[in-house]
């Protein structure tokens, strides 16, 4: 419990300059690209690359800047967790706000149940 | 040789030293940063929004005694419902047993000295208070009348009242569940003592654990939709404002993310303390301890995908309302695994009925009432003849407070001898157990049948034929006020005339009995090393 | 035999509800990324509102995202992201040993890039929109096509990033106060914890404003 290791967290590891530079420089470049590639028209695939781009940079700055790539599991659980409870949040407010225009009409077997119903 | 916990102290009560007399003076009290004081800090700002809130219950049901409303005008009896709500809901059960049972408990429990954050605890209270001084001051410059759940677009444009206000004061308070959330999450996961491993922690830690999940996902949405609410409402800008492409369920899809967790935060700690309870009374270990510890989590995960079920009759979608009426359903599985847990670990237990215990048996009952109720709503036919009415009333009362406020009780009842190393009368406080009981059932159960027969909620007047279980529901009313006042004065005698408790009056186990009554500031002399499993009561066969 | 080790000398910066100091660091880590989930969650309500609002009036959004001008988006991203770098250097040097000068050079490189920040913001984003009246409930004289959707965008960008900016200044604060505490010798090679967490949150704030970018200013490209 009181193990003084290198091991536990990360508090022992130190990120080379380099990496840092790089990391950043790849940022940078992404922002660049972002922003040339919506002056091309790509239709709907822009949204797409634009949000690729940003999760590319997101993921960037979480392992390096953030130093998630040397953190514990736990750590991983807990972004992870938030991100998957954003998604709940975004995906089931979705099924209701786009999906209002959809008719629910019975078919197949479920045809069968009102009459089923019926007969009873 | 099997001593589990090291160094059993047996000091008593009056001549050692413990957290309550180590300091004098307000300032002690008012900069502390023991976990323990703090959650003495909540107990009593807690008690009195409880009361507050009670006021405006006992009003209301004074009001309902007649068809055409006794004592209000209808704009009047709106802000009565909504005062109600708003300040049981988030000043009352919200931080009721996280802020004072959790606080106190949680370090003693796992073995730790203090929370992993103690300044950022008392940050907590009085964030707490300051939102719930925000939330006071409005009432009594005449409240809100939009119901505790301010719907837009009366809330962002028709409502005269204070909204914003309000609604700051539920935001501030919101940042203190925040900070209790990620204050027990890190302290469980990080300050658990030598051995104390996750499957020997008590349930109650599991509890905790899984309502601050809950605080931590769920409530920063509240806040963000109050924010947007209070724009809406300044600015005159419609997020929400069909006029502009905007869309009220919206805002109840933005709500109702957080306020359907909240439900589970205001039950899971209970749940919690019934496991404790139920545990110690029939003194027997806990039935199926990894089913109820992942029924917890599984609780607090369910919860978050079936708030839909508020809105199947506001205008969500056909296909929106099939799969959340489908997913609600399963929320109900670990809730009842809870429940044969419980149960079953009652079955040939060596039973004592102590008032922590009526308060436990009475939870069960009232709960498995109000959670089977729940099922009848998540059924989307049956919960379009009874939204809007009184049936969901009962339903929410019986788990909130035939649920939440028994175990509160409970808690408060069975841990009160190691908070302030005081016995209370225990013949007094079955008596008020069972007038509560009674006065809750008379109370509550009534409208179960007024919400079948089709009487709206939240109308200050109803039609004539309802009567006579409307008054019926009042009078239980009156019984459960009273219910409530006699502990209120017991515990009060009993902090300077009760006889003292030694470490362990109820002879139960858990880390928190091993030390004091009451506890020292740091808790432990020395941090014990754990070895044995959570209720490790002797088994039937080791009986001599 | 129940006791652990009473310490002796205390580590710089300990805090005594804890055993010792690497549980006191792993818990402040935890902490942070515990809050930080919050914060997921808070922005996380206006990203669904965003996008629930894009997806049902795309036509608005796109003329909406058109009265914003890329190249501030742009640089200010640009200007983020090297505060991002700075802020890592500044860690790094603590961790490293450097003398306190170091440290403080980055923290306050990193504090002079948040302010550019906000100052381009405010002068060259939000003060030209109160002049061209697309400020909704404060100065909005709009009149251009999808009138209705675009005060409806504009009151997004207006939240989100004002949210943001909010966010920002409190960590223009919190750099302020680790400027002070590294001036007083309080962090070490061994104890910098305030540093990295403070650090933790810095970076937050830049990924929310990686994902504002594009959600605000490219909708529907500039083609």
């Amino acid at each position: 419990m009181s193990d003084h290791t290198e091991q536990s967290g990360h508090s022992g590891h130190i990120v080379p300059v380099s990496t840092y530079l790089l990391v950043f420089l790849a940022l940078m470049v992404g922002t660049a690209l972002t922003t040339w590639i919506a002056y091309i028209d790509l239709g709907r695939w822009n949204t797409v690359v634009a949000l690729t781009i940003a999760v590319t940079k997101m993921v960037l700055v979480v392992l390096f800047f953030m130093h998630v790539k040397y953190a514990t599991g736990l750590t991983r659980v807990v972004i992870l967790a938030g991100f998957f409870w954003l998604g709940i949040m975004i995906t089931l407010s979705c099924s209701d706000e786009l999906t209002r225009t959809w008719e629910i009409v019975p078919q197949g077997w479920n045809m069968i149940l009102p009459v089923v119903f019926r007969l009873f | 040789m099997s001593t589990a916990i090291a160094e059993i102290h047996e000091t008593p009560a009056e001549s050692g030293v413990n957290y309550l007399n180590v300091t004098y003076g307000i300032k002690s009290w008012l900069l502390t940063l023991d976990h323990k004081r703090i959650g003495l800090l909540y107990l009593g700002s807690i008690t009195l929004m409880f009361f507050v809130g009670g006021m405006a219950a006992v009003l209301m049901r004074l009001h309902l005694v007649e068809p055409q409303g006794a004592l209000f005008e209808p704009e009047t009896y709106n802000k009565m419902f909504s005062t109600h709500g708003i300040i049981m809901v988030f000043f009352f059960l919200v931080p009721s047993i996280p802020a004072t049972l959790g606080n106190f408990l949680i370090p003693l429990m796992i073995g730790a000295r203090d929370v992993a954050f103690p300044r950022l605890n008392l940050m907590s209270w009085y964030l707490y208070i300051t939102g719930a001084a925000f939330a006071l001051v409005a009432t009594l410059s005449g409240g809100v009348d939009t119901g505790w759940t301010f719907y837009p677009p009366y809330s962002s444009t028709y409502s005269q009242t204070h909204v914003v206000v309000v609604a700051l004061g539920v935001f501030i308070a919101g940042f203190s569940s925040i900070l209790t959330g990620v204050n027990f999450i890190v302290t469980i996961h990080k300050m658990r003592a030598p051995g104390m491993t996750w499957f020997r922690l008590p349930l109650f830690i599991w509890a905790m654990y899984a309502t601050s999940l809950i605080f931590v996902l769920g409530t920063p949405v509240i806040a963000i939709t109050l924010f947007l609410l209070g724009m809406e409402r300044i600015l005159h800008v419609g997020i929400f404002d069909p006029a502009v492409g905007g869309d009220p369920l919206l805002f109840q899809h933005l709500f109702w993310f957080y306020s359907h967790p909240a439900v589970y935060i205001m039950i899971l700690p209970g749940m919690g303390v019934i496991s404790e309870l139920i545990t110690a009374f029939s003194r027997k270990k806990i039935f199926g301890y990894a089913f109820v510890a992942f029924s917890s989590l599984s609780i607090a995960i369910i919860s978050f995908i079936v708030w839909g079920h508020h809105m199947f009759v506001t205008g969500q979608s056909v296909y929106a309302g099939l799969v959340f009426s489908v997913l609600s359903f399963l929320v109900a599985i670990p809730s009842a695994v809870k429940v044969f847990n419980w149960t079953a670990t009652l079955y040939k237990g060596s039973i004592s009925y102590e008032a922590p215990m009526l308060y436990a048996l009475g939870f069960i009952g009232l709960f498995t009432i109000g959670g089977l109720t729940g099922l009848f709503l998540a059924a989307l036919a049956t919960d379009v003849h009874l939204n809007g009415t009184y049936f969901i009333v009962a339903h929410f009362h019986y788990v909130m407070v035939g649920g939440a406020v028994m175990a509160y009780m409970g808690g408060l009842h069975f841990w009160w001898p190691k908070i302030t190393g005081r016995l209370y009368p225990d013949l007094w406080a079955r008596i008020a157990a069972a007038i509560i009981f009674i006065g809750f059932n008379l109370t509550f159960f009534p409208q179960f049948m007024l919400g079948y027969m089709g009487m709206p909620r939240r109308y200050a007047i109803y039609p004539a034929e309802f009567q006579v279980l409307n008054v019926m529901s009042s009078a239980g009313a009156s019984i459960l006020g009273v219910g409530y006042i006699i502990p209120l004065i017991y515990f009060m005698w009993s902090m300077r005339y009760g006889p003292p408790a030694g470490p362990n009056p109820w002879g139960a186990k858990g880390l928190e009995w091993t030390t004091q009554s009451p506890p020292l500031t740091e808790n432990f002399e020395t941090i014990p090393i754990v070895t044995e499993d959570a209720y490790n009561y002797p088994s039937e066969a080791a009986h001599g | 035999m129940a006791e652990l080790a009473t310490h002796g000398a205390h580590p710089q910066g300990f805090a005594h509800q804890f055993e010792d100091i690497e549980q006191q660091r792993d818990a402040g880590r935890l902490g942070m990324w515990v809050f930080l989930v919050t914060e997921i969650l808070f922005f996380g309500g206006m990203f669904t509102s965003y996008t629930i609002y894009r997806a049902l009036h795309l036509e608005s959004f796109i003329q909406g995202s058109h009265q914003l001008e890329v190249k501030f988006g742009a640089t200010n991203t640009a200007v983020l992201i090297f505060s991002s770098l700075t802020m890592a250097l500044a860690i790094r040097a603590a961790q490293t040993g450097k003398k306190k000068g170091h440290i403080i050079f980055w923290l306050i490189l990193t504090m002079a890039l948040g302010a550019l920040f906000v100052g381009l913001k405010l002068r060259f984003e939000w003060y030209r929109d109160y002049v061209d009246g697309i400020i909704p409930g404060v100065h909005w004289f709009y009149n251009g096509p999808h009138a209705p959707g675009v005060k409806m965008f504009m009151c997004f960008y207006f939240f989100m990033t004002g949210l943001h900016a909010i966010h920002m200044i409190i960590g223009l604060g919190i750099l302020a106060v680790l400027v002070i505490m590294t001036a007083r010798d309080r962090f070490s090679a061994e104890y910098y914890s305030p540093l990295e967490i403070s650090g933790l949150y810095w970076h937050f704030v830049d990924i929310v404003w990686i994902f504002l970018f594009p959600l605000l200013y490219l909708i529907g490209g500039r083609y």
